[in-house]
């Protein structure tokens, strides 16, 4: 198609495709990657706030037990009697807030949103490879959050508890909590046995897997657009080594999804028959739970979800954080007015760590009982992808050396992620050790490890993204004001939060406890405690001014230029937003690399990708393809 | 701007580095063979990782404070990169990453990768939702045979022990921890229901318990005292109070004790929780 559309440009002829009329067209099931890209977004911004307020309850319950919270007394009578969590109460947030943060947040947005809209028009597509089944994999993920919100309902509230339990005897449901308690990894068999393991082990687990299930299959519908789309669809001159890192970024991230989510897919449906079907995939014999016998089941292991669950589960931490660095590594170029430092070695590096971490997922059971040899290489392999990790932050400062930095918001929250991504990163270095983890595994040092880089790192990435593109998708520049404010507070939050979890983790404190009261061990961590508390509540009202800007400045704020940035991709070339058709029929040819900045030579510092003159045309270097990393 | 962050970042540097090196939080002092090992071990990862954190967030935060647009007309300098500095880096990461690596898998292979030294204390230890039990095979030194299906936790029979076996007379299942101090001990996980980890922090060890599975492992304790042990792998409800006490004994004091019938057992070993304080926290 995008060949058969240069031929014509090339003749003179622009061939149009008109935009839908009629709103639900435009709007809802759109086949517009630019409109599933937004709704992408929103998704994600309607998910996180969920998210963040299940971390703020959990805060509250671990620093202040008992407190009354008149709001949940009135919505979940059962499972916080008094508007006081129980401690299932408690486990059931942190298995909702790990799943809705890492699937619908951390996998939505970063690729499914920004990917979508701006991969097509990076590489100088009309829209993706295959528009329907982009509409299809919006739809199937948002009916994938639909249903882990019916999850929550399902367990905490009495009446529709009361619906699904006729389902059968696996959907028991109202039992108060808000969702299952398994934590996000769901480990069998306490995720396999239903009712008789304990509350929230009915309904909420089984809607839990279905939903994760939808995901799965959205995910994997997007992996393949994408992949084909960006192999087929790039236009004249868009040879690979010329791609923005971004899209070296979504690219890989969806060669890692096409080949993890379909083993996530396969465990969840084996999870599901052991739990209404009355097959043994993780459940072994001679089970005793609850006072009676676990009759009919036998020859389970309970490690075989472990593998599969992590075969998906490491690769997904870097679905969540590649688009972030692929973000980060443009918008740094872009606002350093350079070059990205080694865009070879970047390209190299992304591949590196997105295939390594198909060969690291035991460093999660280094405890669990598996082989001690295998835990061996697993430990060795793990360590290997801090180098491509640190390639990439060394050729990130390598980038903003000798720059001319302009600090705009985006650009702030760009080097945060790289602050971030270091501060979170490097300490895999003491948990990818099977010696270590004999004290530190499913502690708080792992909790601060994984929300340092996978968490709030990638989400990082995404404010980077989002102030970054904003003028772009919605014609309208956000406040760089509100932005900075919502930049500083974030930044020294996260960090106020996260940085003492490690301390938290030195005296042993293991994860998912819902109280440090039992034991005095823990007792010297009440001021820590507290402290990440009260961080956490600022940092998380802090983001009421994101929100504000966000939607204050799609109606308000000034309006965007086509190049607000002075940036060089393709973006850039088209109006702010962008027509249905991106180029409006004229697709653009391609004759320089994505990142030429400063060129001696040139009249402006910044090249456009497309910019096909005679001025910039000849100068040296320029033509991308990597560069041969010596000149200068 | 460029100023500001640059300071933001070093003085983030700066106390994160204070919160490892003040020493008001860390680990409780270790009370095993391998302790002193493991601590050691940590100590160099965490110097190399603090090196490599500080460079790295000194280094970020000075071209930011150093490379800041400052408004005239110059321009960045143009480059594209330098590829003897990316085979440089590449190289020198690698070697100290994957000689941490290397040496991080020393205390494993001592503890994991061989069996029980000969001589060895049993303790067959059956986690169940919240609670723990630890069986000892008695002055036989032989334990009794267990079935899951003669678990039955109304009788108090938490492990499965089969009465009608000789080798059971004697066994004892108590909900505390007791092994000899300077005796290698070896513990045989299981579970009745679902996956639970055994963790004792001044141990430095941890391991989970796998229903179906049995899982040998073995330490040595070396130092006398009464010590918490938790649960590290969410287990349900009560996860975070499924808390049993490790108690570390004199020989002598040890083998009075596993010598013991049930009944008497259980006295003797809360005579010995009392005895032994927990240590300062």
């Amino acid at each position: 198609m995008a060949e058969a559309t240069h031929a014509e440009v090339h003749h003179g002829e622009v061939h149009r495709h008109p935009a839908p009329t009629g709103f639900i067209r435009k709007y809802i099931f759109s086949l517009d990657h630019k409109v599933i890209g937004i709704q992408y977004i929103l998704l994600a911004l309607t998910a996180v706030v969920v998210g963040m307020i299940m971390s703020v309850l959990m805060r509250v319950n671990l620093s202040w037990p008992g407190t009354h919270i008149k709001i949940l007394e009135t919505l979940f009578p059962q499972g916080a009697p008094g508007g006081v969590m129980t401690p299932e109460f408690y486990l059931s947030l942190v298995t909702m807030h790990g799943t809705i943060m890492v699937f619908f947040v951390l996998t939505t947005a970063p690729q499914g949103g920004f990917g979508n809209y701006f991969l097509p028009i990076q590489i100088g597509a009309e829209d993706m490879a295959f528009p329907v089944l982009n509409m299809m994999s919006f739809w199937v993920t948002f009916v994938g959050f639909v249903v882990i919100l019916f999850a929550i309902l399902a367990e905490g509230n009495a009446t529709v508890g009361g619906w699904v339990s006729r389902l059968g005897e696996s959907f028991a449901g109202g039992s108060g909590t808000v969702g299952p308690i398994g934590g996000w990894t769901g480990y069998p068999p306490l995720s396999a046995l239903g009712k008789i393991a304990g509350p929230g082990q009915g309904a909420g687990v089984n809607l839990w897997i279905i939903s994760i299930a939808i995901f799965c299959v959205g995910s994997l519908l997007g992996a393949l657009n994408f992949i084909t789309t960006l192999l087929n669809m790039r236009t004249r001159g868009m040879s690979l080594m010329r791609m923005p890192l971004t899209c070296w970024a979504w690219f890989t991230t969806a060669i890692l999804a096409l080949l993890s989510f379909p083993v996530l897919l396969g465990g969840g449906i084996l999870l599901l028959l052991d739990r209404i079907a009355g097959t043994s995939f993780f459940i072994p014999g001679g089970l005793y739970v609850s006072g009676s016998t676990v009759p009919l089941h036998n020859g389970g292991s309970p490690l075989l979800w472990q593998h599969l669950f992590w075969f998906f589960g490491h690769p997904e931490v870097y679905i969540a954080i590649l688009p972030g660095m692929g973000a980060t590594s443009h918008i740094l170029s872009t606002f350093a007015r350079k070059p990205v430092f080694g865009y070879r070695a970047m390209v190299f590096a992304i591949f590196a760590i997105g295939m390594l971490g198909f060969f690291v997922w035991g460093h999660h059971m280094f405890m669990s009982g598996m082989s001690p040899y295998s835990a061996v290489a697993f430990s060795i392999l793990t360590l290997s992808i801090g180098v491509p990790s640190a390639i990439k932050t060394f050729n990130w400062i390598g980038t903003l050396w000798g720059a001319r930095i302009r600090f705009t918001t985006a650009m702030l929250f760009a080097i945060g992620f790289v602050s971030l991504f270091v501060a979170g990163g490097i300490t895999g270095l003491v948990l990818g050790q099977t010696s270590l983890d004999f004290f530190f595994h499913d502690t708080y040092f792992v909790t601060a490890h994984f929300h340092l880089v996978m968490g709030v790192a990638s989400i990082f990435g995404m404010f980077a993204a989002t102030y970054f593109w904003f003028p772009k998708m919605f014609g309208r520049m956000m406040s760089e004001g509100i932005g900075k404010v919502h930049f500083w507070i974030t930044f020294l939050g996260v960090y106020a939060i996260f940085v003492p979890f490690h301390a938290m983790g030195l005296l042993g404190m293991p994860r998912r406890y819902a109280q440090f009261t039992e034991y005095e061990f823990l007792k010297n961590s009440k001021g820590l405690v507290t402290f990440v508390t009260v961080a956490a509540i600022i940092t998380v009202v802090a983001q009421v001014l994101f929100y504000f800007n966000f939607f204050w400045s799609m109606f308000k704020g000034a309006p965007a230029p086509e190049n607000p940035w002075e940036a060089t991709t393709l973006e850039w070339t088209i109006p702010s937003p962008p027509p249905h058709d991106n180029f409006a029929g004229i697709i653009p040819t391609v004759y320089h690399g994505p990142y030429e900045f400063s060129v001696p030579g040139a009249p402006n510092d910044f090249i456009m990708q497309s910019d096909g003159d005679g001025v910039v045309a000849d100068l040296e270097g320029t033509s991308g393809n990597g560069g041969n990393g010596h000149r200068h | 701007m460029g100023r500001l962050l640059g300071i933001a970042i070093w003085v983030i540097t700066i106390l994160s580095v204070w919160m490892f090196v003040s020493g008001k939080w860390w680990f409780p002092s270790s009370i095993s063979e391998h302790g002193p090992r493991y601590d050691s071990q940590f100590l160099i990862t965490i110097i190399v990782v603090g090196i490599s954190f500080t460079a790295a967030q000194i280094g970020l935060g000075w071209v930011v404070w150093k490379f800041r647009d400052s408004g005239d007309k110059a321009r960045a300098t143009y480059s594209h990169g330098n590829n003897r500095l990316e085979i440089i880096w590449t190289i020198v990461t690698a070697v100290i990453f994957i000689s941490l690596a290397v040496m991080g898998q020393r205390v494993w292979a001592s503890l994991n990768l061989t069996k029980a030294p000969a001589g060895a204390y049993q303790v067959e230890v059956v986690a169940q939702q919240f609670s723990w039990n630890f069986h000892y095979p008695g002055k036989d030194g032989v334990f009794g045979r267990t079935d899951p299906n003669l678990i039955d936790d109304s009788s108090l029979n938490f492990v499965g022990l089969d009465d009608t076996d000789p080798n059971a007379k004697d066994d004892s299942v108590v909900a505390t921890l007791a092994v000899p101090q300077n005796r290698p001990v070896e513990l045989i996980l299981r579970s009745k229901d679902v996956t639970h980890s055994f963790f004792v922090p001044q141990l430095r060890f941890k391991q989970d318990l796998v229903p179906g599975m049995n899982i040998h492992v073995h330490f040595t304790a070396t130092t006398v005292g009464k010590y918490e042990l938790a649960c590290a792998e969410l287990c349900g409800m009560n996860h975070y109070k499924m808390k049993a006490y490790m108690l570390v004994l004199p020989q002598n004091e040890f083998d009075e004790l596993v010598a013991l019938p049930q009944e008497q057992f259980q006295a003797r070993k809360d005579e010995l929780l009392n005895k032994y304080p927990l240590p300062n926290y």
